[in-house]
């Protein structure tokens, strides 16, 4: 008797639960289209921005989700690494190569910046995960949090001195115009973004799903006792996915810094709590979940920025995170996370 | 082949192992048993490098591996198919495999030896492409086992092969542990089946709280009365 009342409750509850999740997202489907029968052309241009800003977002998220998809920790000091790339391509770019404008000198130096930035990030991040996590490791997991968050706080400071307390504007080598595409623009910033990013999100793809080292990261994910026992280096293996995560979040500072414009020593904390944000809406731990969390957050950041009818650019991060609680509430593991139920 | 003298293993202030010898010559099969807690698996991780031991040395082919990485101690030939069976879940059976031949570069030889370890494993070889995690305990056990003898190992380390399964394949356990002997493997077997072990076993090593009570011929250590009373349930 208990047990049949236990279920006709249980029913309820999940055809309550559906029907609200339903209903919001009708809601939310119904003021796009009233936004796109408005104005398509605006509609279509906010829409590129939110993308720009969402491969932005996803090159961050790969890093969160990376490290803690190998040694389940939140790595909080990963949105600090993407200022500090940042920062490192500013100077790189405008002080130690004078480059201002876009010129085809500008534009070598940038490629430069890219290949400079991406090592000096990866050995910053594998140089962090050396001396502050390793020790760690069997230690509680809180232990490491605890450590992330200080290591977020001295990088901060690093940014502090390098940068100085205000928020620094750099001409960028990019060209500014844009393409047109009917009535809608596309800035040239934003196709540069995506030549970058495209490719190195493939390479990421290949370098995990088919090569040795991979195989080896994706084993110690797994079982990291398992894994030594299999002939895996598993203390280099976890070194080398900072060294991953690093490089994408110097990819990420560099093409911050030459789209928008400016550097501040606090861009990490914000951006990467953003992008910390998508890695959850993905499911922490899943590549392909982190670009999806990355680049819906954008798409809806983008359109509730610049939509006609919207909340407006103050009510932006309200609306990140209502979504993240939203999510959380009806699929706890994420839009592509794993279901745990492994039989042992 | 591998001779451990005077090993001490401790976790924390806690001594697991107090001052154990032992030896396996090549092509033997030598069993280590003892009840839960004796310090059987607690020296299998101490060889294979998982935990680093306080003293004493192992020496494996003339070489000293005691302390020794993990991955380093694989590269010389040991192979270590771990208590709990420890596949890796959310990988196929075919990846699992290919996980245990990580080291080595030879293709050929590794087809080869995958289908030497499919003919061993029949049953593997129907579930080659399905996720490990969701194979019946048995058959996980068996991945183990197969997962081990893909690294070519001169010394392969069984950790309780037959620990939760039917009666009928621990039989089939065991069989197949002869087999892979007869083919030219030296193992190291420890379990709490102690019958079975010791049937298949050349020598034996009786382990009590951490050290070595008793040690012989698998034949005399099965007649003897102290471990017929204390392990053998007679």
């Amino acid at each position: 008797m208990a047990n049949t009342s236990y279920k006709a409750r249980q029913a309820r509850r999940i055809v309550i639960e559906r029907t609200f999740g339903v209903s919001i997202l009708a809601l939310l489907l119904f003021w796009l289209v009233i936004n796109f029968i408005k104005s398509p052309s605006q509609f279509a241009e906010v829409s590129l921005i939110g993308l720009s800003n969402g491969i932005l977002y996803a090159l961050i998220a790969l890093g969160y989700t990376l490290v803690y998809g190998i040694i389940e920790l939140i790595n909080f000091a990963h949105g600090d690494l993407f200022m500090l790339g940042g920062l490192f391509s500013a100077h790189f770019i405008a002080l130690w190569f004078h480059q201002t404008k876009s010129s085809p000198m500008g534009w070598l130096v940038f490629f430069l910046a890219l290949i400079s930035v991406m090592v000096f990030c990866a050995g910053v991040n594998v140089f962090i995960e050396r001396f502050a996590y390793r020790r760690l490791r069997r230690a509680p997991k809180l232990a490491p949090l605890i450590t992330a968050v200080g290591v977020s706080f001295m990088i901060q400071f690093v940014g502090l001195r390098w940068n100085g307390s205000g928020q620094k504007t750099w001409n960028s080598v990019l060209p500014s115009g844009s393409l047109m595409l009917g009535s809608v623009k596309l800035p040239y910033t934003t196709l540069i973004s995506f030549a970058v990013t495209i490719p190195i999100l493939m390479a990421l793809t290949f370098i995990v799903t088919k090569t040795r080292q991979g195989k080896a990261m994706r084993a110690t994910a797994q079982d990291q006792d398992a894994s030594r026992l299999m002939g895996i280096n598993v203390n280099r293996t976890i070194a080398f996915t900072f060294a991953l995560g690093g490089a994408l979040a110097g990819v990420a500072g560099l093409l911050f810094q030459q789209t928008r414009g400016l550097t501040s020593y606090n861009l990490g904390y914000q951006l990467g709590l953003i992008a910390f944000t998508s890695a959850v809406l993905g499911g922490i731990g899943n590549l392909a979940g982190a670009v999806l969390g990355a680049i819906l957050i954008g798409l809806i950041q983008g359109l509730n920025d610049g939509l006609p009818i919207g909340l407006g650019q103050q009510w932006s991060q309200t609306v990140v995170f209502s979504i993240l609680i939203l999510l959380m509430v009806f699929k706890p593991a994420g839009l592509l996370g794993k279901q745990v139920t492994e039989k042992v | 082949m591998l001779k451990i003298e005077n090993l001490e293993v401790a976790y924390g202030n806690i001594k697991a192992i107090k001052g154990i010898s032992l030896e396996v010559n090549e092509g033997e099969i030598v069993t280590l048993i003892g009840s839960n807690g004796a310090g059987k698996s607690t020296t299998l991780r101490a060889i294979s490098g998982l935990l680093k031991p306080r003293g004493g040395t192992i020496t494996f082919l003339g070489e000293r591996i005691d302390g020794a990485e993990g991955h380093d101690v694989v590269k010389k030939g040991i192979t270590h198919s771990p208590e709990g069976r420890r596949i890796f879940p959310r990988m196929t059976v075919d990846e699992n495999l290919d996980l245990g031949a990580f080291l080595r570069n030879d293709k050929d030889a590794i087809a080869a030896d995958k289908e030497r370890v499919l003919e061993l494993f029949p049953r593997l070889r129907e579930r080659i492409n399905q996720k490990s995690g969701t194979m019946s305990g048995g058959e996980q056990q068996m991945l183990a086992v197969a997962r081990a003898l893909m690294g070519q190992p001169k010394l392969l380390i069984l950790d309780e092969p037959s620990m939760g399964l039917a009666p009928v394949l621990v039989d089939l356990i065991f069989e197949t542990i002869v087999k892979i002997n007869q083919q030219g493997t030296t193992i190291l077997l420890v379990e709490q089946n102690a019958l079975a072990a010791l049937s298949v076993a050349h020598r034996g090593y009786v382990l009590e709280s951490g050290i070595i009570k008793m040690s012989g011929n698998a034949k005399d250590l099965q007649s003897d009365p102290e471990v017929t009373k204390a392990y053998l349930g007679g």
